[in-house]
Parts: structure tokens; sequence; C-alpha cells
């Protein structure tokens, strides 16, 4: 009884630290613009992006080189999108207020993926240029 | 026996560990943060500790046991005096951090006293009993603690993203933990339990070392929006 109470307690208190947490990570890229090359790469023309876009997103990310640094928040906020696409299809039917605020979340995510790509292009970029210098 | 991706867990753990202090330093902000400190170099400690008693008694033996279990009771109350620590900083203007430091040591006690009086019955190996139980208890009052606090940092708008981070990163762990302990009481038989700490014990290091090497002290960001979906 008393473990039951206590594992209702803790996985309430879990989703609503997580959620916010990765908010907080969310948050940090809702305000920066997307360089050109990004925007043409990936064909992002509004500062809003469609959730469905995360995963494709996510599959350019992953042919860029590690910058080293964002590998923590991009698995946390790959968590974070699977579990808002978990709670669409289980509870998105409710309101469609809730909806909307399922699909503006997976929006930030996707978006952040668009950021976490400007910023890897940029490395990449910087290691080819620091390259070229060590060889000439 | 233990596998490949035990022992790589093991590894990341520490080198995890082993960063945020590093992190911690690099970014000139250990006299702030000097519980966070402390409790990453017990963790530090505790899982290299771990990892020699495993190599030369083996992961069934009493050896391992007693270590586990004792060194985890002394870190659960580190991270304790962590999440002080964070509340001292929290509410730094209102100059209450004495009061705190008196209640965050009556409610240990506290604790300790509860813990005692659930395990009095028990015959035989009562400290090991005390202990494991003592460090289940302080998880689920770390829950509560790191829930009241998040209320505050709500409700006086803090808005530093560090602190945010890591008051939000040390609810996930405590909360996971406390989850891990419920389900392993409500299915003891259950193996995949034995899982969880170890990858939570990953989890928490690199979130720390992530919000010390990615968000500046100077930081900021609107807490009533991280907060309350939707508005």
């Amino acid at each position: 009884m008393i473990a039951g109470l206590i594992f209702v307690l803790s996985v309430t208190a879990l989703l609503q630290f997580f959620v916010s947490y990765c908010r907080s990570i969310l948050s940090a890229s809702r305000h920066v613009d997307l360089s050109q090359q990004t925007r043409d790469l990936t064909g992002i023309t509004t500062p809003f992006v469609r959730g469905d876009e995360f995963g494709r997103l996510i599959q350019l990310v992953r042919l860029c080189p590690e910058s080293g640094h964002d590998g923590h928040a991009m698995a946390a906020v790959r968590t974070y999108y699977s579990f808002l696409g978990l709670a669409r299809t289980v509870c998105g039917w409710v309101s469609s207020r809730l909806s909307n605020w399922l699909e503006s979340e997976r929006g930030n995510c996707a978006y952040f993926a668009a950021v976490a790509l400007d910023r890897r292009i940029a490395f990449s970029r910087d290691l080819l240029a620091q390259q070229m210098a060590s060889h000439s | 026996m233990l596998g490949s991706a035990d022992y790589a867990i093991w590894l990341l753990a520490a080198s995890c560990e082993a960063c945020v202090v590093v992190c911690v330093f690099s970014t000139r902000s250990a006299r702030r943060y000097l519980p966070i400190v402390f409790h990453m170099l017990g963790e530090f400690l505790a899982t290299i500790g771990r990892f020699v008693i495993f190599r030369r008694y083996g992961y069934t033996s009493h050896e391992y046991f007693y270590f586990y279990y004792y060194s985890d009771a002394l870190v659960v109350i580190c991270l304790y005096f962590v999440l002080i620590g964070l509340f001292a900083q929290v509410f730094e203007e209102m100059k209450v951090s004495q009061y705190l430091r008196v209640a965050a040591l009556l409610l240990l006690c506290g604790t300790a006293w509860i813990t005692y009086s659930i395990v009095a019955d028990s015959r035989g190996r009562l400290l090991t009993h005390f202990v494991v139980e003592l460090s289940q208890n302080l998880y689920f009052v770390g829950v509560v603690l790191t829930y009241l606090l998040w209320g505050a940092v709500v409700k006086l708008q803090e808005t530093r993203t560090r602190l945010v981070q890591l008051v939000l990163s040390l609810g996930v762990y405590f909360s996971a933990f406390a989850v891990t302990y419920a389900l392993r009481n409500l299915y003891p038989g259950f193996s995949l339990w034995q899982y969880t700490p170890p990858l939570l014990g990953i989890a928490l290091p690199a979130a720390w070392a992530y919000t010390f090497l990615k968000v500046p002290e100077g930081a900021r960001l609107a807490t009533a929006q991280v907060a309350a979906p939707g508005r």
C-alpha cells in the first residue's frame, strides 16, 4: 500500500521534473536564429518548425561531427520527444488545447535539433578551416 | 558475473563524476557549489571502492554488499547537503541560511529516528537494515524537498538557468530513485531494477557536467515558461 503510494507520488514528481528540465534545455535554443546555410539545407523558412521534422533533423545532426558538449542535451530532448509522441497517441484526443500544446512542444524539439545542426555545421567549418591552415 | 556493459557503465559513471569536479573548478564555481564538489568526490571514491571490492571479493560477496549500502547511505547524506546548499542559494536574499541548516539537521535526525523505529524490531544486523532503510527514506525525503524547492524557485521567479537546471536534474534523480525503490518493493523478483541505479548514477553527473559546461553563471531564463506547460 505504502510502496504503491510512494510509486504514484514519485512518478508524478518524475514526470513534472523531467518535463520542466527538458523545457529548460529547449528554452535556450528558442531565441537562437538559424544561419542561412542551415535554412537552405533543412528547408526551414519560418521560426516555427513542425514536430514531424524532428526525425529528419536528427538524421542530419548525426551526419555532422559532434562538437563534444551537446550529447547529454540531445539525449534528453530525444527522450522528451518520444515521451511527447507517446502522450499525443495516448491522450492527445482528450482536448484540442492539450493536443496543440503537445504539437508545439514537438516543434520546439525540432527547432532545438535545427539549432544543434547549425552549431555542428559551424563547428565542422571551423575544423576544416583549421586543417586547411595547418596544411598551408 | 558482470558483462562488458556493466564495466562500461562503471567506467562511464566514474568519468562523469570526475568530469563534474573538473567542470566546477574550471568554471571557477567551486566556492558557490562546494557541496556538489564534495558529493561528486564522494561518489567517485565510492565508485572506485566498489570496483576494487568487486574485483577482490566478487559481486555476490558480503563485503561488496556491505560496502555498497554503507557507501550509498553516506553518498545520499552528501546529496542531502547538496540540496540544502541549493535551498540556501534560492533563499540567499532572505538571509535565512542558518535556519535552513538547523531545519535540515532536524529533518535528517527525524528521518533517522523514523528509520530506526521501523527497523528496531528486526533480528540481527540491525545496523545494516538501518543503513539500507535510511538511504531509501532519504531518497523519498529528497523528492519531497526538491519538490518544495522547485515550488520556491517558481514562486520567487528565480531566473538563474544554472540553478534551475541543477534543481530540476536533482529532482529527476531523486524521483527516479524513489520510483525504482517503490517498484523493487512492489515486484521484488524482477531483475530489471538492478540496472536502474547505475544508469541514474551516470545521468545525474552527466546533467551537472552539461550544466556547468554549457550554461554560464550569468544565463537567465523565464522560469514560469519552463514550469507551466501551455501558458
